[in-house]
């Protein structure tokens, strides 16, 4: 099934496939969590009474991809100049397959799921978002990481001339953005790897062909439009725990307990948030996801661990 | 009309533009939620009327050495308007930051205050301005007389607090903050440049002692 080496498909092929790929992203509608989650009736959930979907136009408008720029607005301004076809994904260390692998084919036969989650920034803001992706333990499996593969690293494509935001002089991003997750944490059936939204194409700026969606985590943990993936047994060095290691950590799970320096965290403005009645509500811990997730941090101090 | 007023009122509206530009938003926003500032209307609020503070507060300091280079009689009399457009714009970046990020909490500003090392530094720069716009009238001018002066050169600080301010909030994208920054010093540098000459020409007019 995965090939060394990205095929040589015709273009009219990878049309079909990307249709292909349009009408799986419908097919499991409604399924809101997957199956096997064995979380029982909070796996409805995991969603809030009150949990309303966030409208497609903001979650396609307003986001973080300091690679196209830092304004939010930026990425859905320029990253439509990225090319995201072929894509080619490396697959390196502690697994037994590595090697370069087309991205259709790491997908193929894999069965694509729709996942409602709710989405928590670090700068206290939040949507629901209608997610449609992969488990990624499904996806990691294939690579067959070995027993002392205790963590899995992701990075971001660089491509300055397609990617403003990595041209610009006044950054002190050292690129690519690189984040990472505990086996445990990836293997967990809620960790999805996202290839669409509101049941199309993943657009550009939301992280396209595929991202990474872990929904207990601030939102700068489910790193966009991935190239790698490193199996390793040493913790990775995240781009934002490298800039700024007071305020960031390794774990960044939600937590309303653990202020940034920059904003409490015991809040979130819900989006859309008008301004005569701001959509403010409480941060829950683990963004609500605590039942599922919180026994991976047992004996953990998470005012430590951040 | 007289030339100054005439000046007087070009200056009201390029600076009160953007708050009109605001005002208009607002009303937008205020009929249809996502309508006139985007998804985050109460983001988009603060850094508007944040990134207006620090450029009409920068456009106040450079007041006095425009006027020195054109020779602007209208320019000098006009500092003081300047001045307190750049007051106002705090004043509301700030207000606007406690209604929509704050909900009017005192007690929420005050642990910012506290906790928030870009809020105490920002805090400090208006408490210096401040005390200049409370003492910007000329009774005040005539009453405090020499430590007037001492005192309205509050902004040799509170420029470099805001811009610190900035700094510490800024994550990532530096460029504007170095235009900011690089602005600042080019108006400060003007200064002691002027200061240093003063002083040797005030040396050079004293005789040796002996
Ligand atoms: C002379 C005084 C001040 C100036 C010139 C100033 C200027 C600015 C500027 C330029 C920004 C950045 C806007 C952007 O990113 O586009 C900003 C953001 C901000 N300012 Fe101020 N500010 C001042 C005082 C204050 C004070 C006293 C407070 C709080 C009470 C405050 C709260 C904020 C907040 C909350 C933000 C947004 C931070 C974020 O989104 O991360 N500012 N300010």
């Amino acid at each position: 099934m995965l090939i060394k080496q990205p095929p040589d498909i015709p273009g009219s092929e990878i049309t079909s496939e990307q249709a292909f790929l349009n009408r799986r992203q419908f097919m499991k509608q409604g399924a809101i969590l997957g199956a096997g989650v064995g979380i029982g009736g909070t796996a409805q959930a995991g969603l809030q009474a009150d949990d309303e979907v966030t409208p497609e136009a903001i979650v396609t408008s307003y986001n973080n991809f300091y690679e196209f720029g830092t304004d939010k607005s930026d990425p859905a301004k320029y990253a439509h100049e990225m090319t995201i076809d072929p894509w080619t994904v490396e697959v390196s260390g502690k697994a037994k397959k590595t090697g370069k692998f087309a991205f259709e084919d790491i997908i193929k036969g894999l069965d694509v799921e729709e996942r409602i989650y709710r989405f928590r920034c670090v700068e206290a803001w939040s949507m629901v978002v209608p997610w449609n992706g992969i488990p990624l333990k499904k996806i990691l499996e294939q690579f067959e990481p070995s027993g002392d593969a205790k963590f899995v690293e992701f990075r971001t494509l660089v491509r300055p001339a397609e990617m403003r935001g990595q041209r610009g002089l006044f950054s002190s991003i050292d690129w690519p953005y690189l984040e990472g997750l505990r086996m445990d944490e990836a293997y967990h059936p809620l960790t999805l790897m996202v290839t669409g939204v509101f049941g199309k194409d993943l657009p550009n700026q939301n992280g396209a062909p595929w991202r990474l969606m872990v929904p207990w985590k601030y939102g700068f943990k489910s790193v966009k439009s991935i190239v790698s993936i490193r199996f390793t047994d040493r913790q990775p060095r995240n781009t934002w725990q490298a800039l700024q290691p007071s305020e960031y950590g390794f774990y960044a799970n939600v937590n309303p307990e653990v202020s940034h320096p920059r904003w409490s965290q015991a809040r979130e403005r819900r989006l859309p948030s008008s301004l005569f009645a701001p959509n403010w509500r409480p941060t829950l811990p683990f963004n609500g996801y605590a039942d599922e997730v919180a026994d991976l941090y047992a004996g953990m101090d998470l005012s430590k661990f951040y | 009309m007289s030339g100054i007023t005439r000046f007087k009122a070009c200056l009201v509206v390029a600076l009160g533009a953007p708050l009109a530009w605001l005002a208009w938003r607002i009303s937008l926003e205020a009929q249809a939620p996502g309508s006139g500032l985007g998804a985050d209307p109460a983001e988009a609020v603060v850094h508007f009327l944040g990134e207006w503070s620090l450029i009409v507060l920068l456009a106040a300091f450079a007041v006095t050495p425009l006027r020195r280079l054109t020779g602007s009689q209208l320019l000098g009399r006009s500092r003081r308007l300047v001045g307190l457009f750049a007051f106002a714009y705090v004043c509301l970046h700030i207000l606007s930051y406690t209604a929509f990020y704050l909900e009017f909490s005192l007690a929420a500003l005050f642990e910012d205050f506290i906790e928030r090392p870009y809020i105490t530094a920002g805090m400090a720069a208006f408490a210096f301005l401040f005390v200049m716009a409370l003492t910007s009238t000329r009774g005040w001018q005539r009453r405090l007389r020499q430590r007037w002066r001492t005192l309205h050169r509050g902004i040799y600080l509170a420029l470099p607090l805001a811009l610190v301010h900035l700094w510490w909030l800024t994550r990532d994208g530096f460029g504007e903050l170095l235009v900011f920054t690089a602005v600042f010093l080019v108006l400060a540098a003007e200064r002691l440049y002027r200061w240093r000459a003063g002083l040797s020409r005030a040396r050079a007019a004293q005789p040796p002692l002996s």
